[in-house]
């Protein structure tokens, strides 16, 4: 412990690049790369604008949502009322803008219903200590039974053009969800990986008594990162509303639990105090190229769950071996 | 000498307990003050009270003459008392760096964190105290050691002027132990007071100035290190009567044991493990926490696996690879954790104490006859005087005592042969602990093998035929009732009786 390090700088440097070949983020991007290649030797489609244009634009929702939720699961939350959330935005949206309201009230309007499921699953879950899973749970079925009240059952159609532009128009050729993803993964990467603020989440997320010894108000960072996953439910439901020009109380269904495997591929844990924005949007993309392949090499889409299932399973398990290896080391 | 901290009357009850009892202690300036007790002493409570973890019921504490208050640990840490507890607050994801400034980054415009600065801020840092680590890298690469060394590192980096450390050697190498001592008297002579918990005699003598006793929450008094011996501290941990409290022996003539173990061995737990008992004897098994004497009772019920080892029953070898198996031979381990691995908390009275033997309750059918089961749990409440309204009370609003007979109605219930008891009467309260004992002694009455483990040596004392000391994982010393003497057991328990260690052994 207590040998000089001076002479030896190289077996530090080794150290760290056997540590990034450790991160999730890594690995991930080795087998997306191997995949693609694979992909392009099989499939005259997949290496073209219009195939990489359709996985971008599929995976933009997901993606979206998933950096709030990597930060909410690296404080040691998770919230399983995002697919509802966005639901209910795009309804919301929808309902504001065929009573006539201008583009921008109503984008305001819905997302302040999703802030507001934030706040409720938040409080809930820091104030009164209910467990995030039931909390969440909970939400997601009065959301939808709120949006089937408030759409009647019904889809919400006709959307006005200068709503459905967000939705549809195009930046170089490139439609602006992808635009929109893309600045909010990179923003959420910077800010997450350096502002003191978002490290507040992994000491939350590591060890929550230790958090508050050292001076974090637990319950306000909890608070906030339910919020700020909601509002990116509510971004993602406004896209999805926009693209489509209609919204329907189904939509989103199915789409959390799509979201925690994305971002526990890419290293992020239930238990807290791990994971990264890049992993969570690489996760997602690995998504999102399985399911692109596996559609362009004709395999059944019953298969893809199972395969999805498959992977996920898989990535957890591979931790807990390092972990254990790496326990039997020591 | 100055004194820095200094603490007056400091007094905390809990339920059914005077923890602390009107505690006076001065910390002086630059000083090292080890503060010793038995298990229960109330070195715990004091520290964390000092600490601001806990609020005293009474007494106040003064930094250098200031009366302080604390509401939380972090209140006296901004008041310059850190504390290191033996449970890690560290964040394996998170690198060295980030663990030594948890939420103490240095940031820039924006709340952006420098990181330049934060490297080298741990830089200087990890130099200071000689230690080889990258700041960059991740804790959950760490070593245990490194990273309780890490831990304590992240308690002075705050530059408290008073640093609590409890155990902080339990899980260090001897290297690292002594890395620790030469880093903690460097600060020593930079003017840092510490408060060093600890249950090892030895390091008493070789890191600290003073040392303080407790005993039963009161404070007993301190005395510089040059002038006391490690027996004369022992003397003051323990020293006081023992009551009638635990009934008395039927003295035995020595039969043929009927159930025996023989060099039982568990790596990194304990090895060369060799004892009998004998029908209605009461065998103690004492030694300091971490001794292994929870895991050579888990491992003779099957919870964990021997490595090797042979145990016999009335002659005959048996093998016992899992719980069901023990259960089956009539063995019961009766655990020192009750509430985690002992009792349904949350399910009835009733439920509890039928649960090893719900197949009785069965009918061939599967189904389970409630009314018998009832019947059956009502009589179990009066027979061990378990204090509850209804035999439907959740276990959970029980008091300790309760709990611990609920525990005990349960496990008998399979008619055990042997009992091995592990903290029989720990959280129990003083009457409570009078009717476990009784039930106890007639167990042994009518001829079942008891095996104790406690850390409790006054109970030991008033209930064993016999005691096997355990230190480190081996059996130091054994004695028998005539010679039962709490100088003697500790310091067997403590390995520093080596000589007669020899003479004594199996």
């Amino acid at each position: 412990m207590t040998t000089a390090r001076e002479n030896n700088p190289g077996h530090f440097l080794a150290d760290r690049a056997k540590e990034i070949i450790a991160q999730r983020e890594f690995s991930l991007l080795l087998v997306l790369v191997v995949a693609s290649a694979f992909m392009t030797y099989m499939s005259p489609v997949f290496f073209t604008w219009a195939n990489i244009e359709a996985i971008l634009l599929a995976l933009s929702v997901d993606a979206i949502i998933a950096v709030g939720m990597v930060v909410l699961l690296i404080s040691g939350g998770l919230d399983l009322s995002v697919g509802s959330t966005l639901g209910l935005t795009g309804v919301v949206t929808g309902l504001v803008l065929n009573s006539g309201q201008p583009a921008w009230f109503a984008i305001l309007v819905g997302l302040a219903a999703a802030v507001l499921v934030g706040i409720g699953n938040g409080l809930l879950v820091a104030r009164l200590k209910i467990n995030p899973f039931i909390t969440t749970l909970g939400m997601a079925m009065m959301i939808r039974g709120l949006l089937l009240v408030l759409a009647k059952g019904r889809a919400v159609l006709n959307l006005p053009e200068s709503f459905t532009i967000i939705g549809q128009g195009r930046l170089f050729s490139v439609q602006y969800p992808i635009f929109v993803m893309l600045i909010l993964v990179i923003l959420g990467e910077i800010l997450v990986r350096n502002t003191r603020f978002f490290r507040q989440s992994y000491y939350i997320g590591g060890n929550e008594k230790a958090a508050r010894q050292s001076g974090i108000n637990v319950d306000l960072v909890k608070i906030f990162n339910y919020c700020l996953v909601a509002a990116l439910a509510g971004v993602a439901g406004l896209l999805i509303t926009a693209r489509f020009g209609s919204s329907s109380v189904t939509v989103g269904g199915g789409l959390e639990l799509r979201v925690i495997t994305a971002t526990i591929i890419g290293g992020a844990s239930l238990n807290g105090g791990e994971g990264s924005v890049l992993g969570a949007f690489l996760g997602a993309l690995f998504m999102a190229v399985l399911a692109n392949s596996l559609n362009l090499l004709g395999v059944d889409v019953y298969w893809q769950n199972l395969i999805t299932g498959m992977i996920l399973i898989v990535a957890v398990v591979i931790d807990v071996l390092n972990e254990k290896r790496k326990t039997k080391q020591k | 000498m100055t004194v820095v901290m200094r603490a007056e009357n400091i007094t905390k009850s809990f339920p059914g307990v005077l923890a602390v009892d009107h505690v006076s202690l001065d910390l002086e300036k630059g000083e090292i003050l080890a503060l010793l007790g038995e298990n229960g002493a109330g070195k715990s409570t004091l520290t964390q009270m000092l600490g601001g973890a806990i609020r005293p019921d009474a007494g106040r504490i003064l930094l250098e003459g200031q009366p302080v208050s604390f509401n939380s640990s972090s209140d006296a840490l901004n008041a310059g008392i850190a504390m290191v507890f033996q449970e890690l607050s560290l964040v394996g994801g998170l690198s060295v760096a980030e663990n030594i400034f948890a939420n103490r980054q240095p940031v820039g415009a924006g709340n952006f964190v420098r990181w330049g600065d934060l490297y080298q801020h741990t830089q200087t840092i990890l130099n200071s105290f000689k230690l080889d680590l990258d700041p960059r890298r991740l804790v959950k690469y760490l070593t245990m050691g490194q990273q309780q060394i890490l831990e304590i590192l992240k308690a002075i980096s705050t530059s408290p002027r008073v640093l609590i450390l409890d155990e902080p050697t339990s899980s260090l190498t001897e290297g690292e132990t002594t890395f620790l001592f030469e880093n903690i008297r460097k600060l020593q002579k930079e003017g840092m007071s510490f408060i060093y918990i600890t249950h090892k005699l030895f390091e008493v003598f070789q890191i600290a100035s003073r040392v303080a006793v407790m005993r039963d929450g009161k404070y007993i008094g301190s005395r510089n290190v040059n002038e006391v011996t490690e027996n004369d501290l022992v003397a003051m941990m323990v020293g006081r009567s023992i009551s009638n409290l635990y009934g008395s022996s039927e003295i035995k003539t020595k039969k043929n044991a009927y159930f025996k173990v023989e060099s039982l061995a568990r790596k990194g737990c304990f090895g060369n493990i060799n004892f009998e008992l004998q029908r209605g004897e009461i065998l103690g098994m004492a030694g300091l926490v971490g001794a292994h004497r929870t895991e050579i009772g888990r491992a003779i019920f099957g919870i964990d696996h021997l490595d090797s080892g042979r145990i016999f029953l009335d002659g005959e070898e048996i093998t016992i690879k899992n719980p069901q198996q023990a259960i089956r031979k009539k063995i019961a381990y009766l655990t020192e954790d009750r509430k985690n691995l002992g009792l349904f908390l949350n399910m009835a009275v009733r439920d509890n104490v039928v649960a090893p033997a719900l197949q009785s309750f069965t009918s061939s059918a599967g189904f389970i006859d409630r009314r018998k089961l009832g019947k059956y749990a009502s009589q179990k409440m009066t027979e061990f005087a378990i204090d509850s309204p209804t035999i439907t009370k959740k276990v959970l609003h029980l008091s300790g005592g309760n709990q611990q007979k609920c525990l005990i109605a349960m496990w008998m219930s399979i008619n055990p042969e042997v009992i091995i008891f592990d903290e029989p009467t720990r959280g129990v309260d003083v009457g409570a602990r009078a009717e476990i004992y009784q039930k106890l002694r007639e167990f042994a009455a009518v001829g079942t093998g008891i095996i104790i483990i406690s850390s409790d040596l006054p109970e030991l004392i008033g209930m064993c035929d016999r005691i096997l000391v355990i230190h480190h994982g081996r059996i130091s010393g054994e004695v028998l009732r005539n010679d039962f003497d709490e100088q003697l057991i500790l310091s067997y328990a403590a390995g520093i009786n080596s000589d007669a260690v020899k003479m004594r052994t199996l």
